[in-house]
């Protein structure tokens, strides 16, 4: 717990002297243009894995690469869980974020192969609570263009998004409920639940 | 009957059903929200539906539109599709014009005849060319927009997931359809022709989103009421700041508060 913490903290100050170094004097919460600029890189990252040409494997891999790099993966995780991560173990907690992980970049990664051709543009963001919603147009071959949008935070201490939402649908909230379904299934047992999911996606 | 008389009796008919339809629509009003923003208290009804419709798609709906999306390649399917839009732009005219957005329901009375007469009775879809874009909407929209609240998730025969406020609206958009409202047999079914033709050539086209939703979650029924609901909302407009007022549905709830 309290290494928990202070790794928290070091990573905190970490990206705040970052932050620091790039702009001195620049208060230290997310703005629009960070928020803004995140959602910047990981559309470059995925518009270029579309169009890499690369195997649908190898593009799973690299959408795991860039939702661990850019995505808040433990709260997605977590929220996902609901109430049941509470009663679990960090140990439990660590295998199954890593499974969740896993699980999300087959589930969503093997849809990859319906972007090839497509394109995503950022259009803007603006402060919504604590976090920040940048809004997103995606335009896929033969459709009309749809609305995605991210959302960010920089309470993980650093600037990560922590769910994207097409056309009204929070990829977090649906996962909650397959996620809840599952354990449901395994009668609340979250051990097993674990071990699916490493199957599972 | 001869067929002279029938549409005698649909006019009587129909005023009579769509009052009864509102009639509905404002016991749909009891607007009960449980915790998670779902309000399901015919889940168990709602649940035999899915089964009932998931062996509908499994042995019928779905090898039907792989036979159709196997014969017809994709420019004849997106012709079929263009000309299921067009025949229910007159619908959406009308809903438009009840919901009392004119600019709407004009510009979407020029969509209709822009694409009638150069796009070979609504098969092309010039109209987009010329950035007349479609604004879709329906009657539950229109109830929507006079107030009635959402009601009670709906599993229907068929149509899938609804709300008793939108099950509602589709039935008072299939039955003031002026389509068959104006014309006679066989002409009148060719707006349903026209749906069940495109409703084919999305499940062709969506097959692998479908499939994974009805086949490979852990809760099929609970997926697809929770991303019909959320869509559904998301195309009413609720969303923005009115959702983030909302606790208990909120797309946008703030995850770090848990913890």
């Amino acid at each position: 717990m309290i290494s928990e913490l202070s790794r928290r903290t070091f990573v905190t100050c970490l990206s705040a002297t970052a932050l620091v170094g790039a702009a001195p004097g620049a208060a230290l919460a997310l703005n629009d243009a960070q928020a803004k600029a995140l959602i910047d890189k990981v559309v470059a990252d995925i518009n270029r894995v579309i169009n890499s040409g690369k195997s649908l494997n190898a593009m799973i891999k690299e959408f795991e690469r860039i939702f661990v790099k850019y995505g808040d993966v433990p709260i997605i995780a977590r929220s996902a869980l609901g109430a049941d991560a509470r009663r679990m173990s960090s140990a439990q907690l660590n295998a199954y974020t890593k499974a969740f992980q896993g699980y999300m970049a087959r589930k969503y990664g093997k849809r990859f192969n319906e972007f090839v051709g497509g394109k995503i543009d950022v259009q803007g963001s603006r402060k919504v609570k604590s976090f920040y919603e940048v809004k997103s147009t995606v335009k896929l071959r033969g459709q009309a263009p749809f609305e995605v949008n991210f959302l960010v935070s920089d309470k993980s201490g650093q600037d990560k998004f922590f769910d994207m939402i097409i056309e009204g649908i929070s990829l977090r909230l649906s996962e909650k409920s397959e996620i809840g379904a599952m354990l449901d299934k395994r009668g609340g047992d979250i051990n097993a639940l674990i071990a699916d999911l490493q199957k599972a996606g | 009957m001869s067929s002279r008389q029938k549409p005698a009796l649909n006019r009587l008919i129909r005023p009579i059903l769509i009052c009864g339809a509102l009639a509905l629509a404002g016991c749909a009003s009891n607007n009960e929200v449980s915790r998670s923003g779902i309000y399901d208290p015919y889940e168990k009804d709602n649940r035999q539906t899915h089964e009932f419709n998931k062996a509908v798609d499994k042995y019928l709906f779905s090898p039907a539109s792989d036979g159709y999306g196997s014969i017809f390649p994709a420019p004849v399917r997106q012709s079929f599709s263009n000309f299921a839009d067009h025949l229910s732009l007159p619908n959406d005219v009308i809903n438009h014009t009840l919901q009392g957005d004119i600019d709407a329901a004009a510009l979407t009375t020029v969509r209709f005849v822009v694409n009638t007469f150069f796009g070979i009775a609504g098969f092309f879809d010039p109209a987009t060319e010329f950035d007349i874009a479609r604004e879709d909407t329906d009657f539950g929209e229109t109830l929507h927009v006079w107030g009635a609240a959402e009601g009670p998730y709906v599993e229907l025969p068929f149509f899938g997931p609804s709300t008793s406020r939108d099950a509602v609206g589709l039935v008072t958009d299939i039955i003031m359809n002026p389509f068959v409202v104006l014309f006679q047999d066989p002409t009148q079914y060719i707006g349903v022709v026209a749906y069940v033709v495109d409703a084919m050539g999305n499940r062709y086209d969506y097959d692998t989103t479908i499939d994974s939703i009805l086949y490979e979650s852990a809760d099929s029924y609970a997926q697809a009421r929770i991303l019909y609901l959320q869509n559904r909302r998301h195309t009413l407009g609720v969303e923005g700041e009115d959702t983030y007022l909302d606790p208990d549905f909120d797309p946008y709830e703030d995850p770090y508060d848990d913890f």
